[in-house]
């Protein structure tokens, strides 16, 4: 039988469905364990990338974390929060936070960063306070920015979570690295087919999300690009 | 600590007498790890100038061209990987590169593309009045002036292929991944650690020498 006809049998095959190494099981493990490290992520990216932008301190800093984050392969640190931490979930989200972090920051920091001063300039003279101004001026035209770090984040975050079958998570990874260990290709190919729409997916529907986020006004004003303040992979 | 009950407690971060009589060990994991990511670049190199330069011409080739590679970059290298293992085989250079490579020409195509965007109207007027043909205004005017937005590019590949090339290390590869996957597998934390914090320094040097390359070879380049 052919690799692709096997492939297909794969997913024809209902028993592939069900239980716990099935594929709904194992599509929420993995959507679970990224949700979760991209949310602890943004919560304690978000504020930082946004204070930095909206005071403009720290500037290399905030830019410099993310050509860091490129540099630690998450293969390593996997294996070692595995090692500190044991078996669970744990050490899985705490490698996956610390890799969604980089991007994050340095995109909120360089979307209030490229906020027009003239704006912020119009706003205080309007009688904007400080919090006023940061939140209702600032920060809606900075989300299109923003939602690119979270965006590029939660790609890299649901990547690296495939490894995690490499430290006995679960995910759609664990197919990937069983059909290595049995030699079974549909399988291996299977979860390769998974993880690679998860990622899609992924990218796509917060792109999509990013659209229904930003304000009208600035749709209008700005030509609807995809745009990213740092090109970043890690696995 | 219960969830360490099954690491040996005497195992210490870096046990430097293992280190000490496993350096040319490591020595051939870095090897594999540079060479690695020497393909990979200079593959990607290859592919993204011509790529490059057409896409900068043309929005016909330019869309689906940046689309697909950037579909293409979405895409984890450990599925990448597991795809191509039963064509490419396991444990071949080939299975590793072709996503390697892929992920550097997106990257390098994206930036030698902005690069040309960002050549003055001015500048390519005053070549064409001076009489310069095509392919000499490009190789001569417009590719030097876009070199440091490819340099930045260069860059960012580098860095970002020596931590990618660690996961090869579940096809058989790896470089200094095969001494993060034997830390794993034998819970013994030196060759773990070691090649992790190698894996970032290897990066951060080749990020340095790129950056002096860059100061360099572009004496036009160097106010910023």
């Amino acid at each position: 039988m052919s690799i692709l006809a096997s492939v297909w049998a794969w997913f024809g095959d209902g028993a592939h469905w069900q239980g716990p190494d099935g594929v709904p099981t194992r599509l929420v493990e993995h959507v679970q364990l990224s949700a979760e490290a991209v949310v602890i992520g943004a919560v304690l990216a978000l504020p930082v990338g946004i204070a930095l932008g909206h005071y403009g301190r720290f500037g290399n800093l905030a830019i410099n974390i993310s050509n860091a984050g490129r540099a630690v392969p998450s293969f390593g640190i996997l294996v070692i929060a595995f090692q500190v931490f044991g078996l669970g979930d744990l050490p899985i989200i705490l490698a996956l936070t610390a890799l969604a972090i980089p991007p994050m920051v340095t995109n909120s920091y360089v979307a209030l960063r490229e906020v027009d001063p003239d704006v912020k300039d119009a706003a205080r003279g309007m009688g904007y306070r400080e919090l006023a101004q940061l939140l209702r001026v600032e920060l809606p035209l900075a989300v299109p920015l923003i939602m690119a770090g979270i965006r590029t984040s939660a790609v890299q975050v649901v990547a690296t979570a495939t490894l995690a079958a490499l430290i006995a998570g679960g995910g759609f990874g664990r197919y990937i690295i069983d059909g290595f260990a049995q030699l079974d290709y549909a399988k291996l190919i299977a979860g390769a087919l998974l993880v690679a729409m998860l990622a899609l997916v992924t990218e796509l529907g917060l792109s999509g999300l990013e659209r229904l986020l930003v304000p009208r006004g600035i749709r209008l004003l700005m030509a609807p690009k995809l745009r990213r303040a740092t090109t970043f992979k890690v696995a | 600590m219960a969830a360490r009950v099954f690491l040996d407690a005497q195992d210490p971060w870096v046990n430097w007498d293992w280190l000490s009589t496993h350096i040319p060990y490591v020595w051939d994991a870095i090897q594999q790890h540079i060479l690695l990511a020497m393909i990979a670049l200079l593959g990607g190199l290859v592919i993204s100038l011509p790529l490059g330069v057409a896409a900068q011409r043309s929005p016909l080739i330019r869309l689906p061209v940046i689309g697909a590679l950037g579909a293409f970059y979405t895409i984890p290298s450990l599925a990448l990987f597991a795809i191509l293992v039963p064509f490419t085989g396991i444990a071949t250079n080939t299975t590793a590169e072709i996503p390697l490579v892929g992920y550097n020409a997106l990257i390098l195509i994206r930036n030698i593309v902005v690069g040309l965007d960002a050549v003055p109207r001015d500048v390519l007027d005053a070549a064409d009045g001076m009489g310069y043909r095509a392919t000499a205004r490009l190789l001569q005017i417009e590719l030097p002036l876009a070199m440091p937005a490819i340099f930045a590019g260069l860059r960012v590949a580098t860095v970002s292929t020596i931590g990618l090339i660690t996961i090869t290390a579940v096809i058989g590869l790896g470089g200094l991944g095969q001494l993060i996957n034997q830390g794993l597998q034998e819970s013994f934390h030196t060759p773990l650690v070691v090649a992790t914090f190698l894996s970032i320094a290897l990066a951060l040097v080749a990020d340095l020498l790129l950056a002096g390359g860059q100061w360099i070879s572009l004496p036009w380049a160097r106010h910023a």
